[in-house]
């Protein structure tokens, strides 16, 4: 690859790629984000390709495999241009019939469009999916066009414009300027206006300066830092680079956790082609500005997403996060000053030097502005990887987007935010999504994590459940947060089980308090949140497990009982072969019944009972066989 | 030189003093669990948090440890305000849940009014404050024990769990611990906290010179004890007239 | 399985500079190729990076990606993420642990697996989801958990012996060390 001297051989060069690119050649590009991978979206390449070979069609047909298309429920997913015919549940075995739709004529695979649920059409482009159609993809828009380990393919989209624009003639002031304008926060978690952040690390004077980006995606439930990476690491590069120019750092680093081995080899390769044609190194196009990015890997803590501490882990230590103040901006990595910015509020910068400040504004509320990516999961339809502007309201995110809760269940919360967030009740469902309402809802934007959950989940044993995470994942040099999330959740076990008193509600809510107020770092500050907000929304849950030692939602073992209706039991013995404790009694075609006392309530019984008889009770409903 | 002010009083300081420093200078009883003055601070212990402000009231002020604090000019600082004394005591009832046995610890409850334990008791020894890590690496230059792990399951360890060829037995580390002092095992042991019962007449102070105890007499039998003229202590003969 | 050949571990520090900053990497380094942090070799890395060992020790101990014991031939990682949380993940590990007989995640004595929980893969849409060494298994039930681990039972033969090998060398190792 010829390094680039100058903006005007960028430029040429992107003419020669498009120039190349013959767009009338029908290009079959198949989803290779993790999802789609495990979903067997490898084998379908490999058999597009063999069967292209076999047919001698290589040279007129091209098959590529592209980043996270984000409707993951659907996968492996297909996007065949250049009509932008979309197809899901593609399989290797639809190969022949795929490549025939390209090759003679082009018709369409009928089989494999996308149905909608609701209204039983089919569709033929991805744009017409009910999922994708609400959307608007600034940041994820070209994930399913270009192949992420191809620099040219970014070029062709227009990758590396806003770079060229900004060492052209646009000045650090002018740059910050924009961001400013633009209303960016940052996409990690706090919201903090990023042009603030960049303002006050230009004030700084200090002979080294860093820039970091944030991948440890660590939330669970969050993956869209993961298909960004995977899928478009050019564009997290280039806006690292228009920052470096803008705050004059010489390095940088991107820190991504171990868990996402994918996203690390294509950054790799990223990394390798933009240092190739020179768009990293020394006087990058001839602009004086010299940048180097490293790429160093997390080793599986989910403290090391705090900017603290995962700047403690590049120097080699423990992610124990320091007091702030000093903030990076101050005194960050080997205690130069360090923006710490996350991957899509990097990606974001180069849309907005394209795109201009004042178009960003114009997307989104008043004090949010711009597009959010949301990872829409748990009990949902369509689940899945959702880019909206600012404002989309709960409902429209859950019901026309989301396509609803599966098997006509009743919506019950949705957790925004991961660990350090909240959970929204049903009732808030026409709440606008942006940052302030979420903090005025008791929960907070955070990642970008959103789980919905259905009347079978129990909230008291949701907030158990991130009291589990948050008492191994903290990082345990504070007093409040190590004993604190120890104590949460001892609470909440003992409720689960049934041996709660009411005094244990004023006592979570006031350690609760305590834990926000004294904490260390941010992680201590936001592990009672998921306690608070369930209190806030379903204290009736909590107070059915204390009074009437009933869990609504039937989740809390000790708390329920399996039981089989004779009326609607047909003696298969299906339940009889998968109970691990042998609990169930039961002659082939006689009535079966399980044993309280041997039962684990593991459920097993429940997963493979076709007649429905098998039933789970709580509380004074209780009745034991 | 930056200037701060603190409750109200304006003082002006060296840089790179910390706002406990600055406190201290002002005479203000700021408690400390893992602080000591020769060593780095640490802020893990939480309880010197004080309230930070600043003079243009930007945002709403923040609970923030006063050790690792340095002062900015401009600063304005409440190490007493309702807010700050409620998290004091939630959580030094946290601490004697924890550790109800460490006289430090008891001291500092009843100093500061915790008058109820709703947690269970653990009876853990290790606070996790740090000072004797910091002791052996800092002032005895040998770095013998450190931390291992994380959250729940961190604790001070030596490498590998093996006696450490480094390790010169000083017993600096015992000496700076706060849960090594134990709690007297005098009057009415089993109440997991000292000051949980403010009647009690104590014992000991009729045996004190006897026992030829050294223990400083605990916060909670100062509170109620003869040091105290405007409550009556009960003699035992008095008790036994009713 | 590697053995306790430290060859290898002074080829890794080797490859990287001398400084603290280096630490995590060779760790990670290490971690791969022993499939563990043998004693032995952390004590190297104290030395070669002028790092307190009880740091290094910290360090090795504070991450999720470490171990100080050898793992099983098969690591099996099920996520406990949210999405995967409120799929019903917990009794999909219920179903592991029963299975291959273990009381909590941990690794079988015949070190045929070893089974952590891990939060979030990032997978969520496919929950709930486990890992077996580079493979992922989506849309997991309790009745799939056996048909799964069936896939890697064959194999243990014959690397149950290759393991028998190392771990005699490695115990001698750290007695040795230990008594220096």
């Amino acid at each position: 690859m010829p390094k680039l001297h100058s903006v005007q051989e960028l430029n040429e060069l992107r003419t020669a790629c498009l120039a190349a690119a013959d767009s009338s050649r029908p290009c079959l590009t198949v989803c290779a984000g993790s999802g789609c991978t495990a979903a067997g979206a490898n084998e379908v390449l490999e058999a597009l390709r063999r069967g292209l070979e076999k047919r001698g069609l290589e040279d007129k047909v091209t098959v590529k495999s592209t980043g996270c298309h984000g409707f993951c429920e659907k996968g492996p997913l297909m996007i065949v241009w250049p009509e932008g015919v979309f197809y899901n549940r593609v399989a290797p075995a639809d190969a022949a019939v795929l490549i025939a739709s390209v090759s003679n004529g082009r018709r369409p695979v009928e089989r494999l469009l996308y149905k909608d649920p609701v209204s039983g059409k089919t569709v033929l482009r991805e744009d017409e999916v009910p999922f994708y159609a609400r959307q608007q993809r600034v940041l994820f828009g070209n994930n399913g066009r270009i192949d992420p380990k191809q620099i040219e393919d970014y070029l062709r989209v227009g990758g590396y414009a806003a770079l060229a624009k900004v060492v052209s003639g646009l000045t650090p002031e002018e740059v910050i300027g924009s961001v400013q304008r633009s209303g960016l926060r940052g996409r990690g978690g706090a919201g903090f206006p990023t042009g603030t952040k960049w303002e006050a690390m230009h004030r700084q004077t200090a002979n080294q300066k860093y820039i970091i980006c944030n991948a440890d995606e660590g939330d669970p439930g969050a993956f869209m830092d993961r298909s960004l990476l995977e899928g478009n690491p050019h564009s997290v590069l280039e806006g690292m680079i228009i920052g470096a120019h803008a705050l004059g750092a010489s390095e940088g680093y991107i820190y991504v956790r171990a868990e996402y081995p994918l996203a690390v080899q294509h950054l790799r390769v990223a990394l390798h082609q933009a240092e190739e044609y020179g768009l990293l190194g020394d006087n990058i196009l001839d602009s004086g500005l010299s940048f180097r990015i490293k790429l160093v890997q997390g080793a599986g803590a989910f403290v090391c997403g705090e900017e603290t501490a995962l700047i403690a882990s590049i120097e080699g230590r423990v992610g124990e996060p320091h007091p702030r103040p000093p903030y990076p901006v101050q005194k960050g990595l080997w205690g130069k000053p360090t923006v710490i910015n996350n991957v899509k509020t990097w990606a974001s910068v180069p849309q907005i030097i394209n795109r201009g400040a004042e178009w960003y504004a114009s997307i989104g509320t008043e004090r949010s502005k711009g597009t959010m990516v949301f990872s829409l999961v748990g009990k949902i339809n369509n689940t899945g990887l959702v880019e909206v502007p600012m404002g989309v309201t709960l409902r429209q995110m859950i019901y026309e987007i989301g396509g609803g809760i599966p098997k006509g269940k009743q919506l019950k919360a949705v957790q925004i935010g991961g660990p350090s967030g909240g959970c929204i009740p049903a009732s808030l469902l026409d709440l606008p999504i942006d940052y302030e309402e979420l903090t005025k809802a008791g929960s907070m934007m955070g990642s970008g994590g959103m789980v919905v959950m259905d009347e079978d989940t129990c909230m008291v044993d949701i907030a158990r459940y991130f009291m589990e995470f948050l008492e191994d994942e903290s990082c345990g040099k504070c007093f409040p947060c190590r004993e604190g999330t120890q104590r949460l959740r001892a609470i909440l076990t003992r409720i689960c089980q049934g041996k709660g008193t009411e005094e244990d509600l004023p006592l979570l809510e006031e350690m609760s308090w305590m834990m926000k107020e004294t904490s260390l770092c941010g992680l201590g500050q936001t592990a009672a949140n998921p306690v608070q907000t369930t209190l806030r929304y379903f204290r009736d849950e909590y107070l059915a497990h204390i009074r009437e030692k009933r869990c609504p939602a039937k989740v809390c073992r000790e708390l329920i009982v399996y039981s089989i209706e004779p009326t609607a039991c047909d003696g298969c013995q299906a339940c009889v072969r998968v109970c691990a404790t042998e609990a169930i009694l039961g002659e082939k075609k006689k009535v079966h019944r399980i044993e309280t006392a041997k039962c684990i309530k593991c459920g097993a019984c429940l997963e493979v009972c076709q007649p429905k008889a098998v039933l789970v009770s709580s509380g004074a409903s209780l009745c034991p066989s | 030189m930056p200037k701060l002010r603190i409750n109200g009083i304006e003082v002006e300081v060296e840089i790179g003093t910390s706002v406990l420093e600055a406190a201290r200078f002002l005479g203000l009883p700021i408690p400390t669990l893992c602080h000591n003055d020769g060593l780095t601070p640490y802020g893990a212990c939480r309880l010197c948090v004080v309230e930070v402000g600043n003079s243009n009231g930007n945002g709403r002020p923040k609970l923030l440890s006063a050790c690792t604090l340095q002062v900015e000019d401009g600063m304005v600082v409440h190490t007493h305000s309702s807010r700050v004394e409620r998290a004091r005591k939630l959580l030094l009832e946290m601490y004697v849940a924890t550790c109800p046995q460490s006289k430090t610890i008891q001291d500092l409850a009843s100093r500061y009014g915790v008058t109820q334990m709703r947690l269970e008791p653990k009876h853990e020894t290790c606070i996790q404050c740090g000072l004797c890590v910091r002791m052996c690496a800092q002032q005895m230059m040998a770095g013998a024990i450190g931390f291992a792990k994380r959250g729940a399951r961190r604790k001070v360890s030596r490498p590998f769990d093996m006696t450490s060829e480094l390790c010169r037995q000083c017993g600096a580390c015992l000496y700076v611990c706060p849960v090594c002092e134990l709690r007297c095992q005098g009057p009415q042991a089993e109440t997991t906290l000292c000051s949980g019962c403010l009647n009690f007449a104590p014992v000991c102070f009729q045996s004190y010179d006897d026992a030829m105890c050294f223990l400083d007499p605990c916060h909670a039998c100062e509170l109620t004890g003869p040091l105290r003229p405007d409550v009556p202590v009960k003699l035992d003969s008095e008790k036994s007239a009713k | 399985m590697a053995s306790m050949d430290t060859e290898q571990a002074e080829k890794i520090l080797g490859q990287f500079e001398a400084a603290r900053a280096s630490l995590i990497p060779i760790l990670q380094e290490i971690q791969a190729t022993y499939y563990y942090l043998p004693q032995t070799v952390l004590r190297r890395v104290s030395q070669k990076l002028d790092v307190p060992l009880g740091e290094v020790y910290h360090a090795a101990t504070f991450y999720n990606c470490f171990s100080l014991e050898p793992v099983g031939s098969h690591l099996v990682q099920v996520c406990l993420g949210t999405a995967c949380h409120v799929r019903g993940g917990p009794r999909v590990l219920d179903r592991i642990l029963r299975d291959l007989k273990l009381p909590e995640p941990g690794t079988t004595r015949d070190f045929s697996f070893t089974v952590r929980t891990v939060r979030c893969i990032g997978c969520c849409g496919l929950a709930p989801v486990v890992r077996v060494d580079n493979r992922i298994h989506h849309h997991l039930t309790q009745a799939k958990v056996g048909g799964m681990l069936k896939l890697y039972r064959p194999k243990l033969a014959a690397d149950q012996e290759q393991i028998t090998a190392n771990e005699t060398e490695d115990a001698q190792a750290t007695l040795s060390a230990g008594t220096e």
